[in-house]
């Protein structure tokens, strides 16, 4: 009896093992990589840097093919109409990069816990998934410049508009959704307002219909969907807190395409197009008022 | 009918692209199945035989394979081979690779439990004719095991169809996406096809694991 006790223990100690040194050996060729990649950037460029886990410009442009990746079930940013063609927010920008390297675009499907994964081992050349820039990521892939905003938004019903934070009373309830940035922030900076916290969207778009808060606190896009989607709800606070930007990202230390993506994004604001994106692909859900507030045009 | 949202399949392609999803689901699980059961047998008679070392390292392998969720294998596989190695593995390989590692051990420790289950005389009596070891195996004791095999492996045949919807992770757009695809781009238009899209992927379902229950039954009818 003992013995299989012990038996047990050593095998699942050793499966145990087995799986951190894989997981460890992740961790560490991370490094390595990262390391490549950043001996390849300080030597010159013509040093066969067939180790590095990207393709540089060049070597797209050679291919002929770039693989971009996008969400495909996020409608409006990314998402694949009724016959099948991948369409939104950011596949119209994504279109434009393919026709200005003049090469063909293979969209992969990605998904919000996989972006980063598919730029450290190259699998794509280019995020464009709706990515908001954060510190965190910033050390793990390396951002072009912004091409949209996102802050928290602020709703409330018309006849009792909240327009700042400090309209809010000591009784007030404030409705947020558990794990999003809006309870973070609010938590954080404005300790004395009370939240109500629901677990779900649809929970929270029932209390607030109800009336069980004065005011919903959430991400800025989604109060503007629910204001133009709902008669009786004005956004008084449209940009609240941290602005954060949606940026396109590549592999880290991929140089050669991160700055053809920069010089790209600048040389489209001088044609405002991403403000012709936005009215082709977002207007539906965010109306016309708010194209100032979403849009970044360098 | 319109308030399931149904009528959201009829729109463009949309019928079409669950059907090719859907047959991308079949096709690696088709594969992976077949390549588990094959595989699968051979493990299971090498977890009966007496060695220590052949031991260890098959249990190593089957605990592997029960701690790690299959989503963490495909994202090792897919992502983290790249990594290690530098391999550029597609996508599909990389799913069937993971699915017939997972199938293999799952099935390798079922036709382990199914010969352990067949009475030592059986053994005896064969060698007793005068048959050696494969002789054994091959006409007394794997027609056996084969027997008590069927309502097992089908669970898992099934199950393996049903978890084919995790290679959405490693990019592969299969019925699952496909269904979610559509469900999100007439989120607008018709919010409630998210119950209707997802009956039908029901259905589909139902439509490929039920032949598959309904020939293990005919089978354990026939041999039993």
């Amino acid at each position: 009896m003992k013995n299989t006790i012990v038996k047990k223990l050593t095998t699942s100690l050793l499966a145990t093992s087995l799986i951190t040194a894989s997981f460890t050996a992740c961790g560490s060729s991370d490094n390595t990589s990262s390391d490549t990649s950043a001996t390849a950037e300080s030597a010159s460029s013509e040093s066969s840097d067939s180790s590095a886990p990207f393709r540089t410009l060049d070597e797209i442009k050679e291919s002929g093919t770039i693989n971009i990746g996008v969400f495909s079930d996020k409608s409006p940013f990314g998402y694949v109409d009724e016959n099948g063609e991948y369409a939104g927010y950011d596949v119209y920008f994504a279109e434009r990069i393919g026709e200005d390297l003049g090469v063909e675009i293979n969209y992969v499907s990605t998904e919000a816990a996989n972006r980063i994964e598919y730029l450290q081992t190259g699998k794509v050349d280019i995020i464009l998934a709706n990515f908001t820039v954060t510190e965190e990521r910033a050390e793990e892939v390396d951002f072009a410049l912004p091409y949209m905003n996102v802050a928290l938004g602020v709703i409330s019903p018309d006849d009792a508009v909240i327009e700042s934070l400090d309209d809010i009373g000591a009784d007030n309830q404030v409705i947020v959704i558990s794990g999003t940035t809006a309870e973070t922030y609010l938590t954080k900076n404005y300790p004395d307002i009370k939240l109500q916290k629901y677990d779900a969207y649809a929970e929270a778009k029932t209390a607030f219909e109800n009336g069980n808060g004065v005011a919903w606190a959430n991400d800025n896009t989604e109060v503007i969907a629910f204001s133009i989607e709902n008669e009786g709800y004005t956004v008084g606070i449209p940009s609240l807190g941290d602005q954060d930007t949606i940026a396109p990202a590549v592999t880290k230390g991929n140089e050669s395409l991160l700055n053809w993506l920069n010089e790209e994004i600048e040389s489209l604001g001088t044609e405002n197009f991403f403000h012709a994106d936005y009215e082709a692909t977002l207007l539906d859900t965010y109306g016309a008022d708010y194209e100032d507030t979403l849009v970044v045009e360098q | 009918m319109a308030s399931l949202g149904i009528d959201v399949l009829f729109k463009g392609t949309n019928f079409l692209r669950l059907l090719q999803g859907l047959w991308v689901s079949i096709e690696i699980s088709l594969i992976a199945v077949v390549l588990s059961i094959v595989l699968g047998l051979l493990v299971g008679m090498l977890m009966t035989v007496e060695n220590k070392l052949l031991k260890v390292i098959l249990k190593i392998y089957l605990e592997t394979v029960r701690i790690m969720p299959q989503m963490v294998l495909l994202f090792i596989v897919y992502f983290g081979t790249t990594r290690v190695f530098g391999w550029d593995m597609s996508a599909e390989s990389s799913a069937i690779f993971v699915f017939t590692f997972w199938g293999t051990a799952e099935m390798g420790d079922l036709v382990r439990g199914s010969i352990k289950s067949i009475p030592n005389i059986q053994f005896e009596s064969a060698f007793a004719l005068g048959m050696d070891k494969i002789q054994t195996y091959l006409y007394i004791i794997l027609p056996q095991t084969v027997r008590r095999l069927i309502p097992l492996s089908i669970n898992l045949i099934t199950r393996m169809i049903k978890t084919t919807s995790l290679v959405m992770m490693i990019g592969i757009v299969e019925v699952l996406k496909v269904a979610q695809q559509i469900i999100e781009a007439n989120r607008k238009v018709s919010p409630n096809a998210a119950f209707g899209v997802f009956a039908v992927v029901f259905l589909l379902y139902f439509l490929v694991c039920w032949p598959i229950s309904r020939l293990s039954v005919y089978l354990e009818k026939r041999w039993a």
